[in-house]
C-alpha cells in the first residue's frame, strides 16, 4: 500500500472511531479490509482506497471503521476486576444505595458482550441482596456488527472456557447446536446500543458505574482525555470508573485517581 | 498427551495412568494437588473413579479437571455432583487450561 493511502485510511478511523492505527498494524488492512472491499462491489484494497478519495458513501466509511475494530473479549477478563466489583463496589452500592434502591452501570466498549454478561452474573448471584431493587446494565459500541452478537448472546465452546467458571455455565446458558447460549433472565438485564466514544454522552444519562475497559488503549493521549473527562461528568461524587489492566488515568487527567490496593478502579478527585 | 506437554510448560509435576483404577491406585499411596481427568476410559470411566477418589481418606483435597470431548450439560452437571472442580471441554488449548487452573487455585 502506497503511503499516502495509508494515511488517508488512518485520518477516517482516526476521525470516526479514534483509532490511532500505527505503521506496524497496517498488515491489518489487507485481511480487514478486502472483506469490506467484496461487501461493497469493489475488487480489493487499491480500489476500496479510490472510493474513498472519489466518492466516499457513508456505509463505507462506516464498514471500514467498523472492520478495523479489535472485538476480542472474554467473561471475566482479567478476574481480579470482577471480584473487587462484587466484593467492593457493589457491596458499597447496596449500602449507598439503599434508599432510593437502584444503579447503573455501563459498559462503554462492550464488544461482544461477555463484560456485560459477567456483571449481570455478578448481580443475578447477589439477588437476595438486591431483592426489590432495579438495576441497569447498559452495553454500548461503536461496532453494530459486534452489538448483535451481543444482543444474541451465543458464544463458542472457546469463548465460554475463557473466563467463566463451570458452575456458571451451567446454571446461567443452554447448548444451542455446538453454541452456548446465555439465558434469558440475564440478557433482560442488560440492553446493548450504539453509541460512539467520540460523541456527544448527555444522552446516556448518569451512571453510578463505568466500565471503560481495553479501548483506551487505541486512542491517543487527547481522545484519552476527552473521554475520562465525559465519563466524569456522568458519574455521581461517589462513582467509580474500571479501566482495562494496560490503561491509566495517570498523566491524563486529574479529574480521576487510583483507588488505593484496588488496582484498575478510579474514583473522582472532585477537581 | 497433548495436555501433559502443556501442564509440565505450566510447570506441574505430572504422573499418568492408563484408566480410573490405576488412577485410584497412585492416588492412594499420595493424593496429588490435582487431576486432570478423561471421561472414557477403559476398566473405570472418569465419573467412577471421581466418586471413588472423593470417597477415600483425603480424597476431598485433590482438585479434580475433567477434560473430555463430552460437552454436553448432562455430562458437565454429573460430573460436578460427583465433585469435579472445573470441566474443560475438547478441544482445548493451553490457554484454557491456564486459565481454568488458576480459576480453581492450581496456579
Ligand atoms: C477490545 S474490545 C473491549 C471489550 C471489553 N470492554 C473487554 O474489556 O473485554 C474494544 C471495543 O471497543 C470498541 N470501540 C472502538 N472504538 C470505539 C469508539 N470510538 N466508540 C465506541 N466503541 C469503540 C470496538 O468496537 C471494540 O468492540
Amino acid at each position: 500500500m502506497k503511503p499516502e493511502d495509508f494515511d488517508l485510511i488512518r485520518k477516517i478511523l482516526r476521525e470516526r472511531s479514534g483509532l490511532v492505527l500505527g505503521e506496524e498494524k497496517a498488515y491489518l488492512l489487507e485481511s480487514r479490509l478486502v472483506p469490506v472491499a467484496r461487501k461493497h462491489g469493489l475488487a480489493g484494497l487499491d480500489e476500496i482506497v479510490q472510493k474513498v478519495r472519489t466518492a466516499p458513501a457513508e456505509n463505507l466509511l462506516v464498514d471500514i471503521t467498523e472492520a478495523m475494530t479489535t472485538n476480542e473479549s472474554f467473561f471475566f477478563r482479567d478476574v481480579k476486576p470482577f471480584d473487587l466489583f462484587r466484593d467492593n463496589i457493589l457491596k458499597d452500592l447496596i449500602e449507598s444505595r439503599a434508599a432510593k434502591k437502584s444503579f447503573r452501570i455501563w459498559c462503554a466498549a462492550a464488544s461482544s458482550g461477555q463484560e456485560s454478561y459477567s456483571l449481570a452474573i455478578l448481580l443475578k448471584e447477589a439477588a437476595a441482596k438486591l431483592a426489590g431493587w432495579r438495576t441497569e446494565i447498559v452495553g454500548t459500541d461503536i461496532s453494530k456488527e459486534i452489538l448483535a452478537r451481543a444482543t444474541e448472546g451465543k458464544y463458542s465452546q472457546f469463548e465460554v472456557q475463557r473466563g467463566l467458571a463451570i458452575q456458571l455455565l451451567v446454571k446461567y446458558f443452554t447448548k444451542e447446536g455446538e453454541q452456548w447460549r446465555i439465558s434469558q433472565d440475564l440478557r433482560d438485564m442488560v440492553s446493548f446500543r450504539e453509541f460512539n466514544l467520540l460523541n456527544d454522552f448527555t444522552p446516556l444519562g448518569k451512571f453510578d458505574v463505568v466500565f471503560c475497559r481495553n479501548v483506551l488503549i487505541y486512542f491517543d493521549q487527547e481522545t484519552k482525555k476527552k473521554v475520562l473527562e465525559r465519563i466524569a461528568l456522568m458519574l455521581p461524587p461517589d462513582g467509580v470508573v474500571f479501566l482495562g489492566g494496560a490503561e491509566t488515568v495517570l498523566g491524563i487527567t486529574d479529574k480521576f485517581e487510583p483507588v488505593p490496593g484496588q488496582r484498575g478502579i478510579y474514583k473522582l478527585t472532585g477537581k | 498427551m497433548v495436555a501433559r506437554k502443556i501442564l509440565q510448560e505450566l510447570g506441574f509435576e505430572t504422573l499418568e495412568a492408563a484408566d480410573g483404577q490405576e488412577a485410584l491406585d497412585v492416588c492412594k499411596q499420595k493424593m496429588p494437588d490435582g487431576v486432570l481427568l478423561d471421561w472414557n476410559m477403559p476398566v473405570m470411566d472418569g465419573l467412577q473413579y471421581l466418586v471413588e477418589l472423593r470417597a477415600l481418606p483425603g480424597g476431598d483435597t485433590p482438585i479434580v479437571v475433567f477434560c473430555t470431548t463430552e460437552n454436553d450439560i448432562e455430562h458437565i452437571q454429573k460430573a460436578i455432583e460427583a465433585g469435579a472442580n472445573e470441566y474443560i471441554m475438547k478441544p482445548f488449548d493451553s490457554e484454557i487450561i491456564q486459565v481454568k487452573f488458576s480459576q480453581v487455585g492450581l496456579l
